[in-house]
């Protein structure tokens, strides 16, 4: 098929608007007003596909926009107290906060507002920022990175051009800057076509989940932080919870889960729901409502899963590249100093090349190599976990050794060899199951395009995965999109309900056979999040 | 000839719709707005018009506060050959929305004006046909067909009883059901010169229109949520309940 494709040329092209890829944006117009700079944003708005927690540490942003504070975004309320519990079914016990987890001069913020805040600035700066435009795949010409492909639209089902089809453009940029945040799916063939990873650990995730609810009157502390740990969690599964108390009667709750997990039976949505229940978190949501609701995959892997940061053409920045720093549970922050080190690397050099360098000498590498051991010492379980955070931490990270990380498709052990640990309670708070809470999500795919969650192989769902896994997608999914029915003929065949996807990338991820892959579908389609 | 759209910004169909504590309205913070979707079905009529070659130039027109020169903007990207926004902070009602859609028909010398039949945020469907009223000229509701010829327009209706066709002599007022067509997606390159395309304003007191609402908003108050249903053990159970609420007799 022959089809005509518009090229847009750019001095630099960024794939995503988060905060990596806005601050490179701002910053390097700051630097370079004469430079054209686009920004391609999937999402139907800038900050549409935005999920965080999110507790941020402003210095970054201040190094960027000194005067942030003067039109704060939407959401932005100062942290005042932290407290750090464990869990467990029925209780709760205060833990001393560690070090990492102080919030004092922190703000709790909505990061998609932030985002969508962040994006106006960089139009009036002169950024062509392109919401509902998907960048589809990178460009690649004699083994460099020339740019990207755009997503195209009114495709049929079958993948023929529709009535209204309309071909994505080609945008070539001399650098390219992948900000697509975790398991971005340009980034991801970038860093198999390069072999980025050739020297680090395979990165690892989480799935995080999060609503926004308004409570009763009375009972909301504005800035008040309370991350727990324990209970719905059996020890051997990493994570824990988040609870932020806003303004206005509002508070964000959440739950991170490590997609290391072992039993494929696993449902971080349900881990998610038995913590809201507890009678703890259940007093302070009971009679409220949700505002609003998402999930997203988290990068857990630190410095030592942190794949090469610069290919010919092209740079990896932010969560695409892995900055996350997860004892601090915060990556905001990071993703924004890697998109100004970036952007002051590019307007000096006018190239990729040197920019990996530059970052591993830099104040995040440092900070990252510090806590580097932190996250894989809870493949050791919970408590041998908070040993070696506790010993890492006094330490400074300096002690000789840095533990290696494991791909998470391949921690998931067989059906029967794990004993189920799940100790659950009835539970009573909205939403009562998944399409309940997609529903807050604001998700939405036209119908008649193709579907972008591709598996490769859809024999082996109702044979060897159902006899060995029992189909963990049916289970780890946030959104229901993978669901085993009945095919007619008594037996059972994989449905794949795209238009539910939250765009969290858990599938691409957990899939024990690494047959997912998820793909970007038309532009402006997935999930319409709204202070999240 | 001379083409006006209505273009009226609304918020996001996909948006969940939060109403404000206080019942005075809904909660536009931080929300997705956007061209009401039957607008963009109008808007693309007219390009439609323009391309099978009826000479045709097509005039965006928005009523708002300065920042709706986004959708404006949109418009043009779609294919619009200039916009205008009538500017204002107020709510805009049915009434005066025809009203200063009426000078704006006059001032521009339109031979035809397309609307959507009616706007997703205060479904009110009154625009088209009070403007068609005020300016004496025929009207063309629901349309799910339109031909042009000459100097007349046949238009396929959506009613009750199934499709009417009627013919009505421009000028003329249009408003456009959800079957009329599909709108364009807006390419890339067409937004970079939409930025350069003419979007004037005009300050809405200029016009000369009364403007006082006509109408007053009591309160707002979202649905009543739907109570769960229950199982009930088997048919009998089932009848006895039906009896019961006296849905059987």
């Amino acid at each position: 098929m022959d089809i005509q494709r518009d090229v847009m040329s750019y001095d630099y092209a960024v794939v995503g608007a988060g905060p990596a890829g806005l601050a490179f944006a701002i910053r390097l117009k700051q630097l370079n007003p004469e430079k054209t700079v686009c920004i391609l944003e999937k999402g139907s708005q800038v900050g549409a596909h935005i999920l965080s927690g999110c507790v941020m540490e402003p210095a970054a942003l201040d190094a960027l926009l000194p005067d942030w504070r003067k039109t704060p975004p939407e959401i932005c309320v100062p942290a005042v107290k932290d407290e750090f519990v464990f869990l467990t079914k029925t209780d709760r016990f205060k833990l001393p906060t560690p070090p990492q987890m102080h919030n004092r001069g922190n703000f709790i913020i909505s990061l998609g507002s932030l985002c969508a805040w962040l994006g106006t600035q960089a139009e009036a700066l002169g950024i062509d920022v392109f919401p509902g435009f998907s960048a589809a795949a990178p460009l690649i010409e004699g083994g460099k990175v020339i740019g990207v492909r755009c997503g195209d639209m009114g495709m049929n089902k079958d993948g023929t051009p529709g009535p209204n089809f309309a071909a994505g453009a080609d945008i070539h940029a001399s650098v390219t800057v992948l900000a697509e945040g975790c398991r971005g799916s340009v980034s991801k063939k970038l860093i198999t076509e390069f072999r980025l990873d050739a020297d680090c650990s395979p990165q690892t995730y989480g799935i995080g989940l999060k609503e926004l609810w308004r409570v009763p009157a009375g009972r909301v502390k504005p800035g008040f932080i309370q991350h727990s740990l324990g209970w719905p969690l059996d020890s051997k599964t990493y994570g824990g919870s988040f609870l932020y108390h806003l303004d206005q009667d509002r508070v964000y709750v959440g739950f991170v889960a490590g997609l290391d997990y072992e039993d494929p039976e696993f449902k971080p949505f349900e881990a998610f729901q038995q913590f809201k229940n507890h009678p703890s978190v259940k007093a302070l949501l009971e009679g409220g409502e949700i505002l609003s609701a998402g999930a997203r995959t988290i990068i857990e892997g630190g410095i030592q899963s942190l794949p090469k940061l610069e290919m010919p053409g092209a740079l990896l920045i932010g969560d695409a590249a892995g900055t996350l720093n997860v004892p601090k549970i915060k990556g905001v922050h990071m993703a924004i100093r890697c998109g100004i080190l970036a952007a002051e690397h590019v307007a000096e050099s006018g190239v990729a090349e040197g920019f990996d360098a530059r970052w591993r000498t830099s104040d995040s590498a440092k900070e990252l190599r510090k806590v580097r051991n932190i996250r894989p010492g809870f493949h050791w379980g919970l408590w041998l976990g908070f040993i070696n955070a506790a010993v890492e931490t006094v330490s400074f990270g300096l002690l000789p050794w840095t533990l290696k990380n494991h791909a998470d498709w391949s921690s998931l052990k067989k059906k029967g060899q794990t004993e189920s640990h799940t100790d659950y309670i009835e539970r009573t708070l909205p939403p009562r199951d998944r399409l309940a809470s997609v529903y807050f999500a604001a998700t939405a795919h036209d119908e008649h395009q193709p579907v972008h969650l591709k598996v490769s192989d859809t024999n082996i769902c109702a044979t060897k995965c159902a006899e060995e896994f029992n189909n963990p997608c049916t289970h780890f999914c946030p959104a229901n999109v993978y669901e085993m029915v009945d095919d007619g003929a008594n037996k059972k065949r994989l449905q794949i309900n795209a238009a539910n996807c939250v765009h969290c990338k858990a599938c691409d991820i957990k899939d024990p056979y690494e047959i997912i892959t998820w793909t970007t579908p038309e532009g402006g389609s997935g999930p319409n999040y709204q202070n999240l | 000839m001379k083409i006006l759209v209505g273009i009226k910004r609304v918020v996001d169909f996909n948006v969940r719709i939060q109403v404000k504590k206080d019942g005075s309205g809904v909660e536009l913070g931080g929300v997705k707005l956007a061209i009401n979707p039957f607008d963009e079905i109008a808007l693309e009529e007219a390009l439609r018009i323009r391309e099978k070659g009826g000479q045709a130039e097509v005039i965006a027109v928005s009523i708002g506060p300065s920042d709706v020169q986004q959708q404006l903007r949109t418009a043009l990207a779609m294919g619009a050959d200039r916009a205008v926004l009538v500017e204002t902070a107020d709510a805009v009602q049915p009434l005066m929305a025809a009203r200063i859609l009426l000078e704006m028909a006059k001032r521009e010398n339109a031979d035809l004006v397309i609307l959507g039949k009616q706007a997703i945020d205060d479904d009110c469907n009154q625009t088209g046909q009070m403007l068609a009223a005020l300016w004496d000229r025929p009207q063309a509701t629901f349309a799910s067909a339109v031909e042009l010829k000459d100097k007349t327009l046949k238009v396929t209706r959506e009613v009750d009883a199934g499709l009417e066709v009627i013919e009505v002599d421009l000028p003329a007022v249009l408003t456009t059901d959800l079957r009329l067509n599909t709108p364009r997606f807006v390419k890339m390159p067409d937004i970079m010169k939409a930025k350069s395309k003419p979007l004037a304003t005009v300050k809405l007191a200029e016009l000369n229109v009364a403007a006082a609402p006509a109408l007053e908003a009591v309160s707002y108050a979202a649905p009543v949520p739907r109570k769960g249903g229950h199982k009930v053990a088997d048919v009998q159970a089932l009848i006895k309940e039906l009896h019961d609420r006296g849905v059987l007799s």
